[in-house]
């Protein structure tokens, strides 16, 4: 890569070489692609700090304003005049402006609202109807006068108060404990766990039977097996579901549960993992295969002595794609588990919260926050397997 | 409760042990049962009743290699090709064959129609779109120092849910009354620019491209590492000679490098057609199909779970399958091409 970055460089017509590094073209190339990188994370950084935002600031500022300390111009009204105590020989009203709001401290107070921030905070304006007003920067405030206050209604305090940035768990612990997401999450493991392992000894005996063993049908087979990797979904779902409903009412059992889902995602499962197993088979070396079959070894030992542990990258891949699929998939866990409770993934509750909660956002980003967390995770150690496998399942 | 979850994690991994079990239990079974039924005298001659137990071992053990694989495939999607063909054939409960009424219902109906512009609307931009950007990334991030950490970031996306997508678009497309403050991204820009807010997912046609941008954000990573390999794949002999004529970087990526990669291209726009059409999750949770937002793939979901009409939502799979079909015999023959000639 730097390689063909500094050759691309030597193809420019000679001129200074700190000049040609800081071309136009380069400063755009650098420009187009941080535009690019800006615009892929942007959305899920939102989300992500967006689930550790107070539930009240989410709902009134944007995320990106979330690391600044807002400022909020407030008015809030005295009590009224009988509500004046006298202490000391004084009269006094106290109160609190905030109302007793410790994540705020009030910056500055004024007395109208066109001298919003006429004192700062801990320091004295007179009033209009006499006496002055002291406000401190928590919102405690005591107005006393000499003589005892005459005024109607009651008068305003004006005030700038500053909100600042606050991170918490609590929409965390909200959807986890109270929206099912902790108990939806528990049902992802639980029909991601087998749905990704019962495929891959499967896929692998085929694969390995399709790839170097010779029978008739063999081509046949290859080819309904391209062909499948394409084939909707859409299309099994009507019959299995059919199958599901009679096997259930012959048994007497109940047609939606975790047995019916691993086994439909091990066999959807199944088109990619032998294509992409075969492939990787078809390259290993065929000295190796033919010297050990001349040595006697039958092909069940070949298999499961060199075949398996040397196509081990290409397991991992198959296993990476599948737990992915498997972890965001919708389609096959709405329709072969039902909605109930105890069964729900995440995928799924997230939709159901989306209808019923459409607009509570502290839920909504930390519910998805937890639905991708895992994944990106998965994807993130191991890249370089995920990368290969689309690459053998694409490109030919 | 918790003892519940417990037993039910339990399970799970009991299911994933039992199926490692016998899945070795049968191949490790089966191939003994083969050698002990069909086995021959060790030595150096062998006769021709060996010769041929030899051949019928060899005859029947690649099948016991794919049997279990068949197995699962037939039952879970070849049969059900030729079973949906025919329910689509069939009334609502798959009981009396009623020709081909829910086909005339498909193309008569202004729901249909509604789904499938939109998924020729999806399939003419997300594709394109995606393949595209895919391209422009790649081909940047080949030529920059921090292209690495780019092209990881805008490859994220590959791993979130449709669902979860879903999501982190709705927040940006989110929606507050006029005297509040925009908390989504969109609307924030535009009444900052002094435009009013907008409820984007309700805006017809605009709508449908706003969900259009959720899977290609998804689908330009999948094109980018791919379009990535094939492009390093190009001889530097090739691109040296161009430089040497005096061609540009822009001259040398239009005229050296996307003919070179032209089949790569064609492969990721046909994998990322094939996603295309089977789109659900995304309209299923941004609109569910409200709004003139309708698909194929959520429609068939309507009508099969909502509405339980089995012979309409088979007829819609039908549909959707014939759509992939030319796609489908494209990579066949190729493979068949490639198994040829081995």
């Amino acid at each position: 890569m730097a390689t063909a970055a500094a050759t691309l460089d030597t193809a420019q017509p000679a001129a200074p070489t700190w000049l040609r590094r800081i071309s136009i073209g380069k400063i755009a190339a650098n420009l187009l692609l941080l535009f690019f990188v800006v615009l892929w994370t942007f959305p899920t950084l939102g989300l992500f700090v967006s689930s550790l935002r107070d539930r009240d600031q989410l709902s009134s500022s944007g995320w990106w304003t979330s690391f600044v300390t807002a400022t909020h111009q407030d008015a809030e009204r005295l009590p009224v005049a009988t509500e004046q105590k006298e202490e000391n020989g004084s009269f006094v009203l106290r109160g609190n402006l905030l109302a007793g709001d410790t994540h705020r401290t009030i910056q500055s107070f004024g007395t109208a609202s066109d001298a919003i921030a006429a004192a700062p905070a801990g320091g004295t304006l007179p009033m209009r109807f006499g006496g002055e007003v002291t406000v401190q920067a928590n919102g405690d405030y005591v107005w006393s006068s000499p003589t005892k206050l005459d005024y109607p209604g009651a008068p305003r305090l004006y005030f700038v108060s500053a909100i600042p940035p606050r991170i918490t768990l609590e929409n965390y612990y909200r959807v986890l404990t109270a929206d099912g997401i902790g108990r939806a999450f528990i049902n992802s493991a639980t029909v991601t766990i087998p749905a990704t392992i019962i495929p891959i000894m499967i896929a692998a005996f085929a694969a390995y039977a399709l790839a170097w063993m010779q029978f008739p049908g063999r081509t046949l087979a290859v080819i309904v097996v391209v062909g499948l990797l394409v084939v909707p979904l859409q299309m099994s779902l009507i019959p299995v579901l059919r199958i599901y409903n009679g096997v259930a009412n012959t048994f007497h059992v109940e047609s939606k549960g975790y047995v019916g889902v691993w086994l439909a995602h091990t066999a959807f499962g199944l088109p990619l993992a032998i294509y992409l197993l075969r492939n990787y088979m078809v390259g290993l070396p065929r000295e190796i295969m033919e010297s050990a079959r001349m040595d006697g070894a039958s092909h069940f030992k070949i298999f499961m002595t060199m075949v398996l542990p040397l196509s081990f990258p290409a397991l991992a891949s198959f296993a990476i794609f599948q737990f992915l699929w498997v972890w965001n998939d919708l389609l096959v866990a709405l329709v072969f588990l039902g909605a109930q409770e105890n069964r729900t993934v995440l995928t799924g509750r997230l939709v159901t919260l989306l209808g019923s909660h459409g607009s509570d956002w502290e839920l909504l980003t930390s519910g998805a926050f937890i639905t991708i967390v895992v994944p990106l995770i998965v994807f993130f150690s191991l890249q370089r397997y995920f990368v290969r496998g689309l690459l053998a399942g694409s490109v030919k | 409760m918790d003892q519940e979850i417990i037993q039910q994690v339990l399970g799970a991994l009991l299911a994933a042990g039992i199926a490692i079990a016998a899945a070795v239990a049968y191949f490790w079974g089966t191939n003994w049962l083969l050698d002990r039924l069909y086995a021959t005298a060790p030595g150096l001659v062998a006769s021709e009743a060996d010769v041929r137990r030899d051949t019928r071992r060899s005859q029947i053990r690649p099948w016991l290699f794919i049997f279990p694989a068949l197995l699962f495939l037939a039952i879970y999607m070849i049969y059900p090709v030729f079973e949906t063909i025919r329910l689509s054939l069939f009334d609502k409960f798959g009981n009396n064959f009623v020709g081909l009424s829910n086909y005339a219902w498909a193309f008569t109906d202004g729901g249909f129609w509604r789904a499938a512009l939109n998924n020729l609307g999806w399939l003419i931009i997300v594709p394109s779109v995606s393949t595209a950007f895919g391209l422009v990334i790649a081909t940047l991030a080949d030529r920059l120092w921090w292209g690495n950490i780019a092209k990881s970031l805008v490859f994220m996306p590959m791993a979130i849910s449709f669902v979860g997508a879903s999501v982190i678009w709705k927040f940006v497309y989110t929606y507050r009354a006029e005297n509040l403050e925009q908390i989504g991204v969109l609307n924030a820009i535009v009444t900052a620019l002094g435009f009013p807010a907008q409820t984007w997912l309700t805006i017809p046609v605009l709508n449908s491209l706003m969900l259009m941008v959720i899977l290609i954000w998804i689908q330009t990573g999948f094109a980018m590492v791919i379009l990535s390999a094939a492009l390093r794949g190009i001889p530097e002999e090739t691109l040296e000679a161009a430089r040497i004529d005096g061609a540009n970087s822009v001259q040398i990526f239009f005229t050296i490098m996307i003919p070179q990669i032209w089949g790569t291209i064609i492969v990721v726009w046909t994998t990322i057609t094939i996603t295309v059409l089977k789109v659900f999750d995304i309209v299923f949770a941004m609109t569910n199909g409200e709004f003139q937002t309708q698909v194929l793939a959520n429609l068939m979901y309507q009508w099969m779970l909502i509405y339980g009409d089995f012979g309409r939502g088979s007829t819609l799979a039908v549909i959707l399958m014939l759509a992939v079909a030319p796609v489908m015999i494209w990579n066949i023959r190729r493979a068949a091409a490639d198994v040829g000639t081995r």
